[in-house]
């Protein structure tokens, strides 16, 4: 087979591939409905307002919730010791407070 | 139109082979190229993914938080704050949340206790999720123990666990009777953690905590909409490590890019020459060049996509994990739901292929443009 037939039935595989994610994407999205709205149900339930997503300090675990005297207070880009800092940004209500030394 | 193709075809095997003669170096330039790809395609889908899951799952959290403040920390706050909120038109609702951090020296992690509004557990029952269920090896019929403030054990004895679907929002989660949680924490009767509020036009909602912040000035009110923009901010590109990232990647390409358009190497020079001396056209030898650029960039940029894709919602981004988990002891295990648009493949597409497909071709084109005699001496 020619070089180039090869190249371009590896695009094509590649084309097709790349599609098939968006297939995926859109299957998953459908099925995950009812898992996702599972999840909002106990949200709402539990008047719940942040994602688990890093434990290590409380104010990476409630981030919305983070107070001024935790280690974001002295800036958005303040020196942070724990390793999700470097992660995320400081919530919404802290940084527009200290907007002016950003 | 068969003879268009047969040409193209004709080029891409002499481009091809050309690639091929120096196979080590453009190898190796293909797996560089696929790495940087997938790299930003890894972090473009999964925060996209986190960002589009928390705005789906917060959708029903409250509308506004109430927490008093003193001397610029979050306390405690009466019960009697509840009535002054209540009193505000537009308020539909508005009940007190009892929650807390606890450490638990046995696992070293830390839980969010929190007591559910009804129906809750019985006294002396908990429901756990399945974090806390992970590290302390604690399943339906198990009893927790749990040091109180004033030092006394309490027993509390699984009743449940909590989903493993919802584990993105509730891994560490203990959900405990009021009564149990005022004695492990010593809350006094007549206070709680802070407020939810639920209002009922939520345009209105800036007002109602305008209006909260004149009624109880030691208080702070943290609305939905902060709530929704700090999670549209998380991972945000500004944020440390997303910056690292991106310039890592960034500093990647232009060293492709400044290699490819600080000229040619004598050999490429001499093969032009050659080739415009056989008889081909200038515009034959940028298809050529333009064929390369697909053949490293395009391919790059399909392999390194696909393996984003698969790492990210197949693996749960394993490799981001350790980055992930920092110093946490207690971690959710959870796969994002996919969540891609077009719009992300066009970015990666003008930051991965064009680039590099242009400071292809221009170089070509000035050596094409030069007399064969000169280049081939």
């Amino acid at each position: 087979m020619r070089k180039s037939s090869l190249f371009l039935l590896f695009l094509a595989a590649g084309i097709t591939l790349l599609v098939l994610m968006f297939v995926h994407a859109s299957v998953q999205m459908k099925g995950g409905a009812a898992s996702l709205q599972a999840k909002a149900d106990l949200v709402g339930q539990l008047g719940l307002t942040d994602l688990c997503l890093f434990t290590e300090a409380s104010y990476t675990r409630h981030l919305s919730q983070a107070d001024l005297h935790t280690p974001f207070q002295n800036g958005p880009v303040s020196l942070e010791h724990f390793p999700s800092g470097s992660l995320v940004m400081p919530p919404a209500a802290i940084r527009k407070i200290n907007g002016k030394v950003d | 139109m068969e003879k268009w193709i047969e040409r193209q075809k004709h080029i891409i095997d002499f481009t091809l082979s050309s690639l091929l003669r120096r196979k080590g170096k453009n190898a190796a330039l293909l797996v560089v190229y696929t790495l940087v790809v997938f790299m930003l395609a890894s972090v473009v889908f999964f925060v996209q993914a986190i960002k589009r899951e928390a705005s789906v799952i917060l959708k029903d959290s409250p509308d506004m938080i109430v927490q008093r403040m003193s001397a610029g920390r979050h306390e405690l706050i009466p019960a009697s704050y509840l009535d002054p909120i209540l009193s505000i038109r537009g308020v539909s609702a508005a009940r007190s949340r009892l929650w807390g951090y606890y450490y638990d020296p046995v696992a070293g992690a830390n839980y969010t206790l929190m007591v559910p509004e009804d129906p809750g557990p019985p006294a002396g029952t908990i429901l756990i999720g399945q974090g806390v269920s992970r590290v302390r090896l604690a399943h339906e019929g198990d009893t927790l123990e749990f040091r109180s403030h004033d030092g006394t054990l309490i027993d509390l004895e699984v009743k449940g666990t909590i989903s493993r679907e919802s584990e993105l929002v509730s891994s560490d989660l203990i959900l405990v009777s009021e009564e149990d949680f005022r004695r492990i924490f010593g809350t006094p009767v007549g206070f709680a953690t802070d407020f939810a509020v639920r209002v009922k036009n939520p345009r209105e909602l800036s007002t109602v905590a305008v209006k909260a912040a004149g009624l109880l000035p030691d208080t702070r009110q943290i609305l939905k909409d902060e709530i929704f923009r700090t999670y549209d901010a998380v991972f945000s590109w500004r944020g440390g490590m997303m910056l690292v990232i991106l310039c890592g990647a960034l500093l990647a390409f232009i060293i492709l890019a400044w290699d490819k358009a600080s000229g040619l190497s004598s050999e490429e020079r001499r093969e032009i020459g050659i080739l415009k001396a056989i008889g081909w056209e200038t515009s034959d030898v940028l298809l050529m060049k333009f064929w390369e650029g697909m053949a490293i960039s395009f391919s790059s940029l399909l392999a390194g996509v696909i393996l984003a894709y698969a790492h990210v919602f197949f693996t749960s981004a394993v490799l981001f994990e350790a980055a992930l988990k920092g110093w946490s002891v207690l971690y959710p295990e959870f796969r994002v739901t996919p969540f891609i648009d077009f719009s992300q493949l066009v970015i990666l597409f003008f930051l991965a292929v064009v680039p590099y497909t242009v400071a292809t071709i221009i170089p070509s084109w000035r050596a094409a443009t030069v007399d064969p005699d000169s280049v081939m001496r």
